[in-house]
């Protein structure tokens, strides 16, 4: 059960040597999230454009093992930005990938930057 | 400057240094710690997390820059193997040898291996630190499909639930004929031992481990009784043995079943510059296994040292709750009745998987202990009913029962605690230390309680009751506690339903833009969706990121990420063509099928990617969603009414079927059921519903705020005899109403459980009029009944609203995660 959890680890954006065209902006909904696919890993990435930031983080929650963060809603808890599972409504920060209401381990989060017009995510491999 | 030594930096150990800097200047005392495990201490408490993919970073009670931001020297990787009290010495393994003028020893305990043959195969493993752990996961993953739980306690159990979370076969062995046998007496313990099979855990009980079986590698257990079982690993959780060598060694007493005998200001019998804390200390042959009464420990040795008022330590409570297990199981106070003569209430019930009981002092007056399992709600307050001595109400049974026949709750809330009464034991916070801060400080969060005082960071048992007096003490304080929804919005759901309309919003983004605050979050979202449906009725799926996932996706997501399919079949009626039309859809993407308790059938495992085009074709049938996603109206039963049975005495088939058409689609603060039945025998059970509607001899008995579910209720009835046309007015005007007013996420019940003035005062609005809305309520209602569309028929028939069903944006595959097995000839989720 550990083992589809160690797949993901965060990405120090010093240390980042891939950086993956994952899709064009306009693949994601606006103050919302969806999935890529990247080797075997699934990557939800969040375009928070209220904020005007973007996040990505690992798909697979923590909490029961489901492939589901890219389809949570996200907001804010003070000022950090939030992302919650569909599934049981668990909440992690976006930036630490801690989980905020709970003890749940955290999630594995990764750099992103926009360039003309498409989403790219970084990767230390 | 005191030169103090702490041999452990265990969790007691921590806190002793956490207390000591609070207490006193770092000047006062020279502070050496050694920890003989790698890291510093963490927090143990909680390591099965560790299995849940916390790390050991995660668990640390302090990271080691606290350590050196205090001014304390901390030593890990360095046993203690020596004390010379002549030369107050301690000598570590290396050969080092530090002076002391204070020894304090928080060497915490080891688990107890019992002398079984064969313990040291390959295979078994004990639960205590962190590196025990990592050997279990290790040796779980790559060599073991099941593993045995040797002892059936409070920790055994949570080993059992870790070791089953691995995805393990699991068994847990225990000696005593029932689980918990120190915390449960017999009928408490069959309880939970019925819910745990039930988890799928197998449990033995009265067994006598004789040998481990295997060469070099475990590969089962024998018992006294004959029998055996093959498992691949073993898991010893039999006790708990002090770390007292030392003591040994230096000629301290220890006591006979372990532990360095202290008196109350836990001084070692011999020495009185030696302290023992934590689960090392024996005080009057007693070892305390649990992490409050060691805390206790530590703040009573630092206030010693730093000349602080010192209150003796004299016993602790030993009231447990078990955590982890996905059951609730608690033991407060004398659990089996036994050290004063008591008479004990009892209530199970077996169905539910619930035993409360408690022991009441012979004369009637004080609380002694109890028993709580499947249901552990009580647990704060009863404890706290002991230690605080307080009064019992003139029917103890309530305290176990909650308040029957309509009566108000018993005053077992936390208002009639004393001010005194210790609400969380981990840091020994009370009751008036929270009540100031809220009333003088002006404190009113939960979290702020919690960094201000510490309550709650310990085992966080007390988090509820903390909660409850927060509430209670604001309300006390005359300040408002209103319902804002949270904290992007300061108004309840049915002012912003007013401020949606006043203001003619109609996007999230405009609401929190004008009246909100902050970015949003799963809480206001859908709150919000959900008002600017009821006012709007506008496509849902156009703001789709504030949804929830399953209205998002006009689909229920199941576990392993796939959804189900419902189709409206209004009052239940459907054509054989329809019926097979079901059955081909099904067929082809290999959907399971199940009949509905809502008279109507359910694909299962579709996923997010075939959605639009298994709705295709069932639009393409003649079918249109069943809104099972969303909080709206779900199905209106009904029974085969006067067309078919000799009893019927109006057609409850047709009327349900128009009831139906007519609020499908309707977004409510909460799903909405109907039934209509055909006669008074009630087959369509319209009692349990939001409104139930009951044929007679003149026309239509209309029910109202009935519920299924969790807490059942009966509908009670609103108006008799009406004819059609009315009762479809009462219920557009109890409908209205509702959306109106209801918090966020309650039902009919519920909402006319807090309704002021209950079922008169709904009378008095939908049938009498009293408010005059009557009219605006019914136009309200006709304007969602004329813009009703079915969602998915829009999703289908719009290519830009199709592309958002897919997995990946990236890739056009499904989720490859998704997998299934089979079972009676159909698909389920893998487990
Ligand atoms: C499929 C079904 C069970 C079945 O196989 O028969 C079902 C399945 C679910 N029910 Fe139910 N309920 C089903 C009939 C019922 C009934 C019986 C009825 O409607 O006559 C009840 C009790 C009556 C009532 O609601 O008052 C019922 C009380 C609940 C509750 C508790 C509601 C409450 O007020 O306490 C929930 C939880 C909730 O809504 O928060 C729930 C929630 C659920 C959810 C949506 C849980 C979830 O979020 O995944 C289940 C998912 C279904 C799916 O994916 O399609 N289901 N559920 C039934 C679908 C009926 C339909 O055709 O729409
Ligand atoms: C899995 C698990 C779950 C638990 N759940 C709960 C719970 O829900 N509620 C509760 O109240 N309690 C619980 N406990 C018990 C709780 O963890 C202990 O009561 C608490 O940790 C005791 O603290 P301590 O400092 O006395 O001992 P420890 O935390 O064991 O610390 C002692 C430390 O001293 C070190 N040490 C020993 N000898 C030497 C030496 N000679 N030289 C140097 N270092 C030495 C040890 O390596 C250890 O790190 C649980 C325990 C476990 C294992
Ligand atoms: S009772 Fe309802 S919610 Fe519970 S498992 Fe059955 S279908 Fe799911
Ligand atoms: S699976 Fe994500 S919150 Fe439960």
């Amino acid at each position: 059960m550990t083992t589809k959890l160690e797949m993901y680890k965060t990405a120090d954006n010093s240390k980042i040597t891939t950086w993956f065209k994952a899709a064009p902006v306009s693949a994601l909904p606006e103050n919302g999230g969806a999935c890529i696919k990247y080797k075997d890993l699934q990557i939800a990435i969040y375009n928070f454009s209220r904020r005007n930031e973007w996040y990505a983080c690992q798909n697979l929650c923590p909490h029961k093992m489901q492939m589901a963060l890219s389809r949570g809603m996200i907001g804010s808890e003070g000022d950090e930005p939030k992302v919650a599972c569909p599934f049981h409504k668990k909440t992690f920060s976006l930036r630490s990938g801690q989980n905020l209401n709970g003890d749940c381990a955290a999630i594995a989060t990764y750099p992103v930057k926009v360039e003309e017009g498409y989403v790219y995510v970084g990767f230390e491999d | 400057m005191t030169r103090i030594v702490v041999i452990g930096n265990g969790m007691v150990g921590y806190k002793f240094c956490e207390k000591l800097r609070a207490s006193a200047p770092a000047s006062d005392f020279k502070v050496t710690v050694f920890g003989e495990e790698p890291w510093p201490a963490y927090d143990r408490v909680h390591l099965s997390a560790y299995f849940s993919g916390a790390t050991a970073d995660d668990l640390l009670l302090a990271p080691r820059s606290w350590y050196e931001e205090k001014d304390i020297d901390l030593r890990t990787n360095e046993l203690i193997v020596a004390i010379d009290r002549d030369q107050k010495t301690v000598r570590s393994h290396t050969g080092v040898e530090t002076s002391y003028d204070k020894l304090v020893l928080a060497t915490g305990s080891g688990a107890f291996v019992p002398p079984v043959n064969g313990v040291e195969k390959k295979g078994v493993f004990v639960y205590r630190s962190l590196e025990d752990l990592d050997a279990i996961i290790d040796f779980g993953k790559k060599n073991a499909k099941s593993a045995a739980v040797m002892g059936g306690g409070l920790l055994g159990l949570e080993a059992a639930k870790a070791v089953m979370d691995m995805g393990l076969d699991t068994h847990v062995i225990e000696f005593a004929p029932r689980l918990m046998p120190r915390q449960l007496d017999e009928a408490g313990a069959a309880i939970l031992k019925a819910k745990l099979e039930a988890l799928g855990i197998a449990i033995h009980l009265s067994k006598n481990t004789k040998q481990i079986t295997g060469n070099g590698k475990l590969t089962g257990l024998d018992f006294a009784d004959g029998s055996r079982l093959a498992v691949d690993m073993l898991v010893i959780s039999a006790g708990i043995r002090p770390r007292d060598e030392l003591a040994k060694g230096c000629g301290l007493s220890t006591a006979p079943r372990g532990g360095v005998v202290v008196n109350e200001f836990l001084q070692s019998r011999e020495d009185k510059d030696i302290f023992a804390i934590g689960e090392v200390a024996s005080y009057q042959e007693m070892v305390y296994g649990l992490v409050a009464p060691g805390y206790e420990m530590a703040s009573q040795v630092a206030n010693q040292l730093c000349g602080k008022e010192v209150r003796p330590f004299l016993g602790f409570d030993m009231s447990t709750k078990l955590k982890l297990i996905g059951v609730d199981v608690a033991s407060f106070g004398d659990p089996f009745g036994e050290a004063e003569p008591s008479t004990s209430i009892v209530y199970e019930n077996k169905t539910r998987g619930i035993y409360k009981r408690i022991n009441v002092a012979r004369d009637g007056k004080r609380l002694l202990g109890g028993v709580l399992v499947g249901d552990a709600a009580a647990y704060g307050i009863l404890l706290q009913m002991i230690q605080n001595k307080m009064p019992l109400p003139p029917d103890p049974e309530d305290l176990i029962l909650g308040a029957r026949g309509g009566k108000e709750p018993v005053g077992a809330g936390v208002e009639s605690l004393p001010d005194e009464a210790q609400i969380c034991s981990c840091e020994n916070v009370t009751k008036g230390a929270i009540s100031n801060l809220i009333e003088r400080d002006g404190i009113s969060k939960v979290d702020e309680i919690k960094s201000c005082t510490g309550a709650g960071t310990g085992c966080g048992g007390c988090i509820p009751m903390v909660n409850d007096l927060l509430k209670q003490q604001l309300k006390a304080m005359g300040k408002q506690v209103k319902n804002v929804l949270c904290e992007h919005f300061d108004f309840s759901r049915q002012e912003l339903l007013d401020l949606v309309k006043v203001k003619k919003i109609k996007t999230y983004d405009e609401l929190l833009n004008r009246v909100g605050k902050g970015d949003g979050c799963e809480v206001c979202k859908p709150a919000v969706a959900s008002i600017l449906a009821s006012t709007w009725n506008e496509l849902i799926v156009k703001q789709d990121s504030i949804q929830d996932t399953n209205d998002r996706y006009l689909a229920n997501i199941q576990k392993g990420g796939t959804y189900s399919v419902v189709p409206r079949i209004p009052g239940g009626e459907i054509t054989p063509e329809k019926l097979i039309v079901i059955g081909e859809v099904a067929k082809k993407y290999k959907l399971y099928t199940k009949v509905t308790g809502g008279q109507r059938i359910d694909l299962f495992g579709a996923r997010v990617d075939q959605l639009p085009d298994i709705w295709e074709e069932l639009i393409h049938a003649g079918f249109e969603s069943g809104h099972a996603y969303g909080k709206s109206l779900r199905t209106v039963k009904s029974c085969v009414g006067s067309t078919w049975c000799r009893y019927g005495v109006q057609d409850a088939v047709s009327f349900a079927i128009q009831v139906e058409e007519r609020y499908r689609g309707l977004r409510s603060p909460h799903k909405l059921k109907g039934a209509v039945s055909g006669c008074i025998r009630e087959c369509a059970e319209a009692q349990s519903k939001d409104f139930g509607i009951i044929a007679t001899e003149k026309g239509w008995n209309l029910y109202v705020c009935g519920n299924g579910g969790s807490k059942p209720q009966h509908a009670k009835l609103l108006v008799t005899d009406v004819d059609s046309a009315t009762c479809l007015k009462y219920i557009d005007r109890f409908l209205m109403f509702y959306i109106r007013t209801a918090e966020p996420l309650t039902r009919t019940a519920t909402w006319l459980n807090k309704l002021e003035g209950g079922l008169d005062y709904l009378r008095d609005v939908v049938v009498n009029d009293s408010l005059e809305i009557g009219e605006e309520l019914e136009r309200e209602m006709a304007f969602m009944i004329q813009t009703y569309a079915c969602e998915w028929k829009e999703v289908v028939n719009n290519p830009e609203l199709r592309a958002k069903f897919r997995h990946f944006v990236n890739d056009t595959n499904g989720d490859p995660t998704v997998s299934f097995q089979e079972m009676r000839g159909q698909k389920i989720p893998a487990s």
